[in-house]
């Protein structure tokens, strides 16, 4: 029997804010072990939560951009559970009331684009962490990341498939990052993810049995941990047995999924709304104001890209990946107006550098002018594409501009025919055996010789010159 | 008359005209401290070292010109609110050996009016109880009758109050915590509206309900001490942001020509006859003063127990999770894992009510059960609500009975908790409401226990609540009357 994957993805997202939720803790990472904590985080006797307002904006841009409705009034929740790295013995969350519902995010796939509804986006705190020291046999909590701000994103149960699943993720990822209220970084923990999958067979629509995927810590974890468990839900169902509902647990370096609680020991968390905290009223007016602020999304962006500079998607795809990077593309774009041929040296080049350095687009030392004009001298055929590569290469190095560069370091393409007629000319004369050859019909050695012509001028003939004048001066004798 | 006898406004003015020092008032209630607290076990803790350093802060202040009306008054605070520096227990074994690092807010707002916070006092283990019998560091006594409770939780502010060991004091009320241990002790106890107060610091009984109020020794004391306590906090969202008025305006004023209204349900059998005697005689009192009464029915008063019951102790049971033994308070030693940790710190270090109502409140909270009790009860809330509104649509304010009886006897009512619930059956409302309520000394039993009265108003009319306060104070003194020690 074939069966259909059912998938529904929990995100978690750490919003950007300097400080934390519901105090004025830093949110930073990576500090000392209970350094970024006072009273209220540490859930002392007698403190209480003030709302951070900079968290319902950012958490309203994120509602926004996945279409959802805002509600109105929203209101905070307490879920109840004992954990040494949760101060309080709850986590204040969203339940009955979350910021926004029914939203929707298309994805680009490869068979087209397909759209996932989102159910939920609702705020809430994180909780510490615990660190296990297997030597001593001790535990310790670090506090510093209670209290950091979170969104939780909840989609529809539409995806069919781990490609699906993993597609719906980045593309959630790029929304927040484009955002910039979530820094993204999947390791250390800002974008987290939870799956809910079961199987059914094909071509019915009872949903089955689920079961809950936990700990997966990139995208590829996302997917390789689908791929396992629909496959080992399938062999569960083809030997006759049933799925259990229970949270699994995915180990990473072994690729399986091992089962962490069954139903049964679920937690209760007797959500009960927080008498702490008043309701979080949006008024139109200040989504709005929200709205104002918003980028042009990557999908959008995408679309435009491709219509507007008649780009392939592929290009469109790469240049949209950060907003720095099509802010890059569309200003080189804009003072030298060839859009593929700028599109091709930064994904090329540019990306290549970028990589090797490890430096952001926005920190390059060449300006995206200084590309537009490099890219007009080789358009102009100042120079050729083979010495632009030198060219780059050098502004890369000392900031100078193109032109600057080819004539002080004289590169200037050399299209004379008369002087690369007589280069020509002497090529032909230090090779004859090779001349020889190419007339008794070793047609291959063209190019040979157009190699040679490019070293006797140091790569600054004009190549289709070239070309021309060679293949008369050949077919000539 | 000694120093510690007097009321703030006496003392105010003793101070400004430069007739005694700040110094020499603590000093004096320290005395008095001395020579009663052995008998009484009003506080759990005192801060004579720090009180007598503001004390002397407190007469430079007045020296300089810089005064405000608590500068250099002694106040008892209930141990539940957080005191930087200094152990804050709440009447638990679990928090003995808590010490704040910072200042609950109104304890931060007394200092900078320059108060002179003397001690910690006696209360029911984390707010929870009607007598201060369930605090954890022993019980405390009603000073007009030493084998009798002094009520509570705020047993032990009202207490030291009726033993004049304090000029004023603080305490919390989430079901009648301020109201019922004053009517008990024979003094004046407010407990302003949800919302006037800031709750930051105040160690979390209930958090819808729970809110701090003066004790005092007249209606001007008292609102001396809310000027004090109120206004907005922007660490409590809970708290209003609206300016609150000046108090002080409101004791004097006449109540002339006002109505104010007779609940019918809360005159029912089972009151002590000396009790209704008492209320019916301050109706009396007031009508001749210009007031009209009028019969009004909040017919959901019933409910009142019940509802109660299961939204302060679903609250709790979630407030209360905090004390796990992992970060302060008490940690079991003979634990083997975290789940044991948990469980051994939370059984030894808890009392029986406070597990009672922990329990209470988780069940209340479950999946399949929440629908039926905690939703029920906030509806029902909701409704309680809705009575009042309506009540207070012809009335300035009502009028109540604060306790069925006077102070119990010690012992009374330990082994049966229904009936030490329904010793606040008349002070609950309020809490639920979310309305301010006062209790003003109206009598004397013939065996010479005090006996309150409780006045309700709209939300933040305290004023009226005073107004009507003071008029009383003015026909019939009683709470100029102390207990023989």
């Amino acid at each position: 029997m074939e069966f259909e994957p059912v998938i529904g993805l929990e995100v978690h997202a750490q919003l950007l804010t300097k400080s934390k939720i519901f105090c004025g803790c830093s949110t930073a990472f990576g500090a000392d072990p209970n350094s970024h904590t006072c009273p209220i985080c540490l859930g002392m006797p007698g403190v209480l939560p003030a709302l951070n307002r900079k968290v319902v904006e950012y958490a309203m841009k994120m509602a926004l951009a996945v279409h959802c409705r805002i509600n109105g009034a929203s209101s905070f929740a307490r879920k109840n559970y004992f954990y040494p790295d949760l101060p309080k013995g709850y986590q204040i969350s969203q339940y009955d009331l979350p910021l926004a519902e029914k939203g929707c995010v298309d994805v680009d796939l490869e068979e087209g684009r397909k759209r996932i509804g989102i159910t939920r986006v609702h705020i809430e705190e994180d909780a510490g962490k615990s660190l296990h020291d297997e030597k001593t046999a001790y535990s310790y909590v670090d506090l510093n990341r209670t209290g950091v701000p979170l969104i939780e994103i909840v989609s529809e149960p539409d995806m069919r498939s781990p490609e699906e699943g993993a597609a719906y993720l980045r593309r959630l990822h790029e929304i927040l990052v484009y955002l910039e209220i979530c820094d993204g970084n999947m390791e250390e923990g800002s974008f987290r993810c939870d799956a809910n999958v079961s199987i059914r067979p094909q071509g019915t629509e009872r949903f089955g049995t689920r079961t809950e995927l936990k700990n997966m810590n990139s995208f590829r974890n996302v997917q390789l941990a689908l791929e396992y468990e629909i496959e080992r839900q399938a062999q569960v169902l083809r030997a006759g047995g049933t799925v259990v509902q229970e949270t699994r647990l995915w180990d990473a370096a072994a690729r399986v999924t091992h089962s962490m609680r069954g139903k049964e020991e679920a937690h209760d968390y007797r959500y009960f709304p927080d008498p702490d905290l008043v309701p979080i009223v949006i008024s139109d007016e200040w989504i709005e104001k929200i709205r104002a602020t918003f980028p042009e999304l990557p999908m959008e962006k995408r679309d435009r890209f491709i219509r507007e500079y008649d780009i392939p998607r592929y290009d469109a795809q790469v240049l949209t990946a950060a907003r720095a990077l099509g802010d890059f593309f569309e200003e080189t774009v804009r003072h030298c107006g060839k859009p593929k041929t700028a599109s091709n040296w930064i994904m090329g080049d540019i990306l290549a550098l970028v990589k090797e350095e490890k430096i952001e687009i926005q920190d390059i030392p060449v300006s995206p002018k200084a590309l537009a004009e490099m890219i007009a001298l080789i358009e102009d055929g100042t120079i050729s594409g083979k010495i632009a590569k030198d060219v780059f290469q050098t502004m890369w190095k000392t900031g100078k501009d193109a032109r600057f560069i080819v004539e002080e370091q004289g590169l200037v393409q050399i299209t004379d025919a008369a002087e690369l007629d007589s280069v020509i000319d002497t090529v032909l004369a230090a090779h004859p055996r090779q001349f020889e050859e190419f007339r008794n019909g070793k047609a291959p050695l063209f190019g040979f010789f157009v190699g040679q012509v490019m070293k006797a001028t140091k790569g600054k003939a004009n190549p289709q010159t070239v070309n021309e004048l060679l293949k008369k001066k050949l077919s000539l004798r | 008359m000694n120093l510690n006898e007097l009321t703030i406004h006496e003392l105010r003015d003793k101070l400004a005209a430069g007739e005694t020092t700040a110094l020499a008032i603590a000093e004096a209630v320290f005395r008095r401290i001395d020579a009663v607290e052995s008998k009484i076990h009003a506080f759990i803790s005192l801060m004579r070292e720090s009180a007598l350093e503001e004390a002397a802060a407190a007469d430079r202040r007045i020296a300089a010109g810089d005064a405000t009306d608590l500068t250099g008054i002694p106040i008892a605070v209930k141990d539940v609110l957080c005191t930087k520096g200094s152990p804050t227990t709440c009447g638990s074994r679990i928090l003995e050996n808590f010490v704040p690092p910072y200042d609950a807010t109104v304890i931060a707002k007394l200092k900078a009016a320059g108060a002179v916070i003397i001690g910690k006092t006696n209360m029911d283990e984390f707010a929870m109880g009607s007598s201060t019998e369930r605090s954890a560091f022993g019980l405390t006594r009603n000073p007009w009758d030493l084998e009798r409770i002094p009520g509570g939780s705020s047993g032990g502010s009202a207490a030291a109050m009726a033993a004049d060991e304090c000029i004023a004091a603080i305490g919390t009320d989430t079901g009648g915590s301020i109201r019922q241990p004053a009517s008990l002790c024979g003094v004046v106890g407010l407990k302003p509206t949800y919302g006037l107060v800031s709750r930051y610091g105040l160690v979390a009984f209930a958090s819808s309900l729970d809110q701090i109020g003066p004790f005092a020794k007249d209606a001007e004391d008292c609102a001396i001490m809310l000027n004090a306590l109120a206004g907005h906090d922007p660490k409590d969202s809970t708290s209003v942001p609206a300016e609150a008025p000046d108090y002080r305006m409101f004791p004097g004023r006449e109540a002339k020509g006002w109505t104010v209204g007779i609940p019918k349900e809360y005159f029912v059998e089972g009151i002590d006859p000396e009790i209704s005697a008492a209320v019916n005689g301050v109706i009396a009192t007031l009508e001749r003063l210009g007031v009209a009464f009028r019969e009004v029915s909040l017919p959901r008063t019933k409910y009142c127990v019940a509802v109660y019951y299961i939204i302060a102790p679903s609250e709790a049971s979630s407030n209360l999770a905090r004390y796990d033994g992992v970060r302060y308070g008490f940690r079991s030693a003979g634990s083997r894992n975290l789940i044991d940790m948990f469980k051994q710190s939370r059984l030894e270090g808890f009392g029986s009510e406070v597990k009672r109502r922990i329990m209470i409140g988780t069940y209340s909270l479950s999946a399949g059960y929440y629908d039926a009790y905690y939703k029920k009860a906030s509806q029902v809330r909701t409704l309680m609500r809705q009575d009042f509104d309506e009540a207070f649509k012809t009335c300035d304010a009502l009028v109540t009975p604060v306790t069925p009886t006077p102070a119990f006897r010690i012992g009374e009512k330990m082994d049966d908790p229904i009936q030490m619930y329904l010793s606040d059956i008349f002070t609950l409302s309020t809490n639920l409401a979310g309305l301010p309520g006062i209790s003003v000394p109206c009598g004397y039993t013939t065996t010479g226990l005090p006996i309150g009265v409780q006045f309700m108003a709209r939300h933040f009319d305290e004023g009226k609540l005073l107004t009507i306060a003071s008029a009383l104070e003015r026909e019939t003194p009683f709470e100029k009357r102390r207990p023989a020690l």
